[in-house]
């Protein structure tokens, strides 16, 4: 029954979960295998939208609570490495694409 | 009213997502998608600091929030920046093990929030207070991010060449008897008393971690892009954890579409490989057929001086370069160029032939040609390249192996029977510069340099296109 409830609770969560999915192949189903490896930079900066998660457990945080802090901290930290160094490599990779382009 | 607005700022955070994603799949939007999800990916971060409300509550402790923020944007962006292309893979892979790393520490804070609440409470099990649904999702978050970070971490030592492989018999066995001691702990931490559940908690953690390490640590260097395609859509699945944890549907629909995505591509890349992802993490490449290689007759190899090199292309009409991951280490890229347009002004025509996985990711030589300013026009794809080759008077072979073994298509014993190449014996003359003869990643042997028609040029593959530079500018 618990898990029942657990799902009437989170319908919606789970309704996005399986479109979601759907979006998730039809969107990158034509992919050519050159950018396969810009495509996945790309997805990997996207899933540091985790950073929110940790923003959260920071400002959550008591003051006293040096566990919480400390964590929070370096999940900031370490999911804003994941979200801008993401980009900015996919960017990288890009760039020399489209320079390439131009000339040819 | 500032609800909404966040609420309006998570929609627009999703749909850039969505929409970059499709982007960033075709090869002239690419770019400005890439762009797009990171705009809306800002705006998603900005909305949350000043706008989430708990309880009424606003968030706090804004110079910690900012302090990582700048820490890890200088550091990402510095990194991010001076990183060579070569290295991308591994870079890749890193940042996806941060995120990783964020989403189960994230899951830990959340956990020891619960502990400390109910910690007081005799005999009583973490099950009697929580529900079944919330405990998953931060131990699936916890499990998940922390499987992603440990094997993300030795993809990386993997491909920096600083991590060998380690394949032991009966590792198969060993790493399934490591998942079952997670998933039992992750079961005794909601279903034991909870003065002691932080223990099975951090142990939860710590066997994830460990069992990251065991799951990488026998699969083969060639096979790096096909994993870190995986773990990063394993990051996707835990980040999507948070989002349930929050109820936060920007975290939900970035980390599955992630998730749905990243399966995918890791499919589509064992695709174009040819070979299926059961075999990738299960079978080790070349285990056992690279004795079967061995076995066979060898055959002598003749080795091909600079300057008979020299005068060949510079005579040919038509010469084609194979670029492969020797390229990439030599770090040759600009040298290959240079040689290129020095025969261009020969009147010799020279192009480019690029397996789909040559180097160590897809597209990895497209990336690293383009950084030498080589031309698109010049790059052409397996299918054109295997129709021009009958009509090529020169194949220059640069540190590729695998992607021009005739055995793919001759040896149904060899491990990569079937793979697809680049039929490169079709033309008149074939020259391989590599480093020894030592075999390529799938360790097994390759018939084309023991070919009449085949050359070797033995040597750092930057110091001999340099050389090659000079001979054909004294001739």
């Amino acid at each position: 029954m618990n898990v029942l409830n657990w799902i009437a609770d989170n319908q919606q969560m789970i309704y996005i979960v399986i479109l979601m999915i759907f979006v998730g192949i039809e969107v990158i189903g034509r992919v050519p295998s050159v950018l396969h490896t810009p495509l996945m930079s790309g997805a990997n900066a996207i899933h540091g939208v985790v950073i929110i998660g940790a923003i959260i457990v920071m400002g959550k945080a008591e003051n006293n609570n040096y566990i919480a802090l400390a964590l929070g901290f370096l999940a900031v930290v370490l999911g804003t490495l994941n979200v801008v160094g993401g980009f900015v490599v996919t960017d990288r990779m890009l760039e020399m694409f489209k320079s390439k382009k131009k000339k040819g | 009213m500032e609800l909404s607005i966040l609420t309006l700022c998570y929609l627009v955070g999703s749909v850039t997502f969505i929409i970059g994603l499709k982007m960033l799949s075709n090869p002239a939007t690419a770019r400005n998608g890439n762009l797009l999800a990171a705009a809306g990916m800002g705006i998603a971060i900005i909305g949350t600091i000043f706008l989430y409300e708990e309880d009424g509550k606003r968030l706090g402790n804004y110079p910690w929030i900012f302090g990582g923020l700048a820490i890890g944007a200088v550091i990402g962006t510095l990194v991010a920046k001076k990183v060579k292309m070569t290295a991308m893979p591994e870079m890749v892979s890193m940042f996806n093990g941060m995120g990783g790393a964020c989403a189960a520490l994230i899951s830990a804070v959340e956990f020891d929030h619960l502990y400390q609440q109910y910690r007081t409470i005799d005999t009583a099990y973490l099950s009697d207070f929580v529900t079944v649904g919330h405990y998953l999702t931060i131990i699936a978050g916890a499990i998940i991010g922390s499987v992603s970070f440990a094997g993300s971490m030795i993809a990386w030592g993997k491909l920096s060449g600083n991590i060998k492989d380690v394949a032991y018999k009966g590792q198969h066995i060993v790493n399934l008897l490591a998942l079952l001691l997670v998933l039992g702990a992750a079961f005794f931490t909601f279903q034991y008393e909870i003065g002691s559940s932080h223990i099975l908690f951090y142990g939860t953690l710590g066997m994830a971690l460990l069992y990251g390490v065991l799951f990488v640590m026998p699969i083969g260097g060639a096979d790096m892009p096909v994993v870190i395609s995986l773990l990063n859509s394993f990051t996707g699945v835990a980040a999507a954890c948070g989002g349930f944890l929050y109820n936060n549907k920007v975290m939900l629909t970035g980390g599955i579409l992630v998730g749905a995505a990243g399966t995918l591509l890791t499919i589509l890349m064992c695709k174009a490989m040819n070979r299926s992802l059961k075999n990738v993490l299960i079978g080790s490449f070349g285990g056992g057929s690279a004795a079967a290689g061995s076995k066979k007759e060898q055959g002598s190899y003749k080795e091909i001086t600079l300057s008979d090199t020299a005068v060949l292309m510079s005579y040919a009409n038509k010469v084609m370069i194979v670029p492969g991951y020797g390229l990439a280490v030599a770090q040759a890229q600009h040298a290959c160029h240079e040689l290129e347009k020095l025969l261009e002004s020969k009147g010799v025509h020279v192009t480019y032939a690029i397996h789909p996985v040559a180097g160590r990711m897809p597209g990895h030589m497209n990336v690293l040609l383009a950084e030498a300013d080589v031309s698109y026009d010049k790059l052409q794809e397996m299918e054109q390249a295997n129709d021009e080759f009958a009509t090529t008077d020169v194949v220059l072979v640069l540190g590729a192996n695998d992607v021009v073994n005739p055995a793919a298509k001759t040896d149904p014993a060899s491990p990569i029977y079937g793979m697809p190449i680049l039929d490169v014996e079709l033309a008149k003359n074939v020259i391989v510069n590599k480093r020894s003869m030592k075999p390529g990643y799938a360790g097994i042997e390759n018939d084309l340099f023991f070919q009449p028609k085949t050359s070797m040029l033995f040597g750092d593959a930057k110091k001999v296109l340099q050389d090659l530079i000079g001979e054909i500018k004294n001739l």
